[in-house]
């Protein structure tokens, strides 16, 4: 249908106009993945407002991410999310195996390293729709192979499990440092 | 019909409160406030009730001799409180004619929502919203 490749190429000028636009410095400081994690932040709490209008109210957190790996990754990206899993105290893995953002650019290990740059709209979209019902949270996204992305949402509920969160987002920033 | 419509943001502040004898306002402000309380007592309440679309909408909160306020939450806890004069019978039936408003309400705060220019939390200050608010407290004068 016509409708996912709008979506899909829109998305793909957005990434490119950010990092165009950007100034000195920001390429490397991570301020153009900012900027697109807020847009899509922005635009998750509008989306999901419209989507959960006539639902039922949620019974519990894991009811709200069923929700989203559903109905709202349907409406978005046209198909569910392939496996979902969680450790019960906050943490939820979302794995999706042909992510509709990364398909048309490659099928391996091509490209790996601009992958984040396109997942970041998405992981906002997240945030943005669990803070609108209620969930503060943390989204990362780790990309191992193209097209197939896992998506890892940290809720913070109570302050050890921000800290924690904190610690593994310090974590996982220091690894990526290490890769460079 | 509705004397008064408050639309509160999920910190319990109000994001857009407006009644229609304009003199007595207060009086409504405090009636919204107090009927808050009803509100949560029931989202709490209903976390064993069964799951159905009608959860949405709370139903009567509470009557006092000269109104009767009626509520309604978003899944994204956003509470729409309404304030109707007992005396109008239109209303008899009320969960209909409740549904639907709150409805047009719901429907309303989500176009407001998706306008890239409001940002959550502020007050609501949509030209459209506004109509569609008078159109629902308009038959009372």
């Amino acid at each position: 249908m016509a409708d996912e490749a709008l979506f899909l190429l829109l998305h793909n000028e957005m990434v490119s106009g950010v990092y165009k636009s950007a100034e000195q410095g920001e390429v490397e400081n991570g301020r153009c993945i900012t900027k697109l994690e807020n847009m899509g932040f922005r635009v998750g709490q509008g989306l999901i407002e419209r989507f959960t209008k006539d639902t039922a109210r949620f019974k519990d957190e894991l009811d709200i991410m069923k929700f989203i790996c559903k109905d709202f990754w349907t409406t978005v990206f046209k198909k569910q999310i392939d496996n979902l899993r969680t450790n019960h105290q906050g943490i939820y893995v979302l794995q999706d195996n042909k992510f509709r953002l990364l398909t048309q650019m490659s099928a391996g290990k091509q490209y790996l390293e601009h992958a984040s740059k396109y997942l970041a709209f998405t992981c906002g979209l997240i945030r943005g729709g669990l803070s609108n019902l209620g969930i503060k949270s943390i989204v990362t996204a780790e990309v191992s192979s193209m097209p197939a992305c896992k998506l890892t949402s940290y809720f913070l509920t109570n302050v050890f499990s921000s800290y924690l969160s904190g610690l593994v987002v310090f974590v996982s920033c220091f690894c990526y440092l290490e890769d460079i | 019909m509705a004397v008064c419509v408050a639309v509160i943001a999920k910190e319990n502040y109000p994001l857009y409160i407006r009644s229609v004898p304009t003199e007595n306002e207060l009086k409504f402000h405090y009636m919204v406030h107090t009927s808050l309380d009803v509100v949560d007592e029931k989202i709490s309440a209903m976390g064993k009730a069964l799951v159905d679309q009608r959860e949405l909408y709370l139903g009567l909160l509470y009557p006092t001799e000269d109104y009767k306020v009626y509520g309604y939450v978003t899944n994204s806890k956003v509470k729409f409180v309404m304030v109707v004069d007992s005396s109008n019978t239109a209303l008899r039936d009320n969960e209909i004619r409740s549904v639907s408003m709150f409805r047009k309400l719901h429907n309303s705060y989500t176009d407001v929502m998706c306008n890239p220019f409001y940002n959550p939390g502020d007050r609501i200050q949509s030209r459209a919203f506004d109509g569609m608010v008078t159109s629902m407290m308009i038959q009372v004068c």
